[in-house]
């Protein structure tokens, strides 16, 4: 990909629950590489956000626009937005790998299976190779013997690192992380956190929705604060967690570390 | 009472059980089928088709199925426009009117677990299948189905044995079922139970044979379920 081309573009979200605004149009650009963390209290609508990027929630305005190509909206009869074309949707679905907070991995498959499954019967690649390549990312993220486990049988941790690697199983371009580590005892969080900072060091196109202050200091490229459904501040670790301007931003970070 | 008389009669009343088993499996298949539509229904969103289906449910699991058995084979039979329709060639034949109303009856049943089970079915796994990109019916075959009739097993295998027994009522429109065997017997030499009895027992291994058959797939289908292996 050129490097003209980012990863990932969102221009002027906007959704609405009902009276309730929760995303009030907000812009993202993610390159190739970017690690951004988005930070926001409670029901300031950074997981809307995130859902709206891969159509799980529909946004009502806004462009997404995935590695060049946009994704085609239409206005439904009373003025909201919906997809043009379901199939680019799917498509574009399959290049953004999603991993939620409560894992999801599909309870009546095996590990392994959790794996190949989408590969296999969304992207048509061949059986064997999804194999091989499942094992190895399974390797990757530590849990390589529990390939034929099913998912009640781990650990949450184990739960949401086969899912992380059910998401890179699709060789994503961009990866959306939706709170992966708030379900987790704290115990088992640090292994979660470990596996994604790997990625990150290798140079995958990671949104973060996280309360991991840890994470969004040391690891992320640009941190987004997320208040009252609009972007409050935004940069690089260092210029937030040095000293915001940001009077909601200081506030948050000190009540976020207790 | 001699074992020579008890050996007659049970080898009588096993003779009538291919006709019980075969109006309980058509009816069941044939009931499965229209419970699949009327689950569609049910669950399609579209305001007249869910309370088409809803009513369609309160029917038949409200009212008798010996009602409805008598509806379709004595009812029908009495208006003329049914004896002058195309209909009719199947609906005079006893056996095709015993199997319609079990299936209709057995539909409402089945529909009712076929929509218990798929509302079981964990919304975050359905997304988790919407965000890798699969389309409305690949999710449904890879996903909803498969983790929906883990669901639906149990309360299915019970929907089955009970479908075994109201076979039994068929003995009211003319059919040599297990029980009307049983009662032709009983009537013929005067003894009242053992017949009884021995068609019980038949009832009973078949319905063994069916619950245990329910449980072996069950089991084959959920290792999930099971304690993790040690």
């Amino acid at each position: 990909m050129s490097a003209e081309t980012p990863a990932l573009t969102v221009a002027g979200m906007r959704k609405r629950f009902g009276a309730l605004e929760v995303l009030k149009g907000i812009s993202l650009t993610a390159n190739d590489g970017d690690v951004i963390s988005i930070l926001g209290s409670s029901g300031s609508g950074k997981s809307t956000f995130l859902r709206c990027i891969n159509l799980l929630e529909t946004p009502d305005e806004g462009v997404v626009t995935v590695a060049g190509e946009t994704i085609k909206m239409r206005s439904r009869r009373g003025g909201r937005s919906e997809p043009a074309d379901r199939r680019q949707v799917d498509r574009i679905r399959s290049e953004l790998g999603m991993v939620f907070q409560s894992f999801n991995l599909w309870s009546h498959l095996t590990v392994l299976e959790n794996l190949i499954e989408a590969p296999v019967h969304v992207q048509k690649r061949p059986r064997a190779e999804c194999v091989d390549e499942a094992r190895a990312l399974l390797a990757k993220v530590g849990i390589a013997d529990k390939w034929s486990a099913y998912p009640a049988h781990l650990s949450g941790g184990q739960q949401q690192r086969a899912a992380i690697a059910r998401a890179l199983a699709m060789r994503p371009k961009v990866m959306l992380f939706d709170e992966p580590t708030s379900a987790l005892d704290p115990e088992l969080v640090g292994e979660v956190l470990r596996v994604m900072r790997a990625l990150a060091e290798e140079g995958r196109t990671m949104l973060v929705v996280t309360h991991e202050m840890g994470f969004a200091r040391d690891v992320s490229t640009r941190v987004m604060f997320l208040d009252q459904g609009l972007v409050e501040a935004e940069g690089s670790p260092d210029e937030l967690f040095g000293g915001s301007t940001s009077e909601r931003f200081r506030q948050f970070i000190s009540k976020e570390r207790g | 009472m001699d074992i020579d008389f008890i050996t007659k009669t049970f080898i009588r009343l096993l003779g009538a059980l291919p006709l019980t088993l075969s109006v309980w499996f058509l009816s069941v298949v044939l009931g499965a089928l229209v419970a699949a539509g009327v689950t569609w229904m049910r669950v399609s969103g579209v305001r007249p088709l869910e309370l088409f289906a809803r009513a369609y449910v309160m029917v038949f699991r409200g009212t008798p199925l010996l009602i409805q058995l008598f509806i379709v084979y004595y009812g029908l039979a009495s208006l003329p426009a049914v004896r002058a329709s195309v209909f009719w060639p199947f609906l005079r034949d006893a056996f095709n009117c015993a199997v319609l109303s079990l299936a209709l009856c057995t539909a409402g049943y089945q529909a009712e677990i076929f929509r218990g089970a798929l509302l079981a079915v964990p919304p975050g796994q359905v997304e988790a299948a919407r965000a890798c990109g699969m389309s409305g019916l690949l999710m449904f075959r890879r996903v909803i189905f498969p983790i929906a009739l883990r669901h639906a097993l149990p309360p299915y295998s019970t929907e089955m044995i009970s479908m075994i027994k109201a076979t039994a009522l068929v003995s009211l429109v003319t059919l040599w079922d297990v029980m009307s065997v049983a009662l032709k017997i009983r009537n013929d030499t005067l003894i009242t139970y053992l017949p009884l009895i021995l068609a019980g027992a038949i009832y009973f291994v078949v319905n063994y044979v069916i619950g245990v058959a329910f449980l072996a797939l069950e089991r084959r289908l959920s290792p999930h379920l099971r304690p993790r292996p040690s």
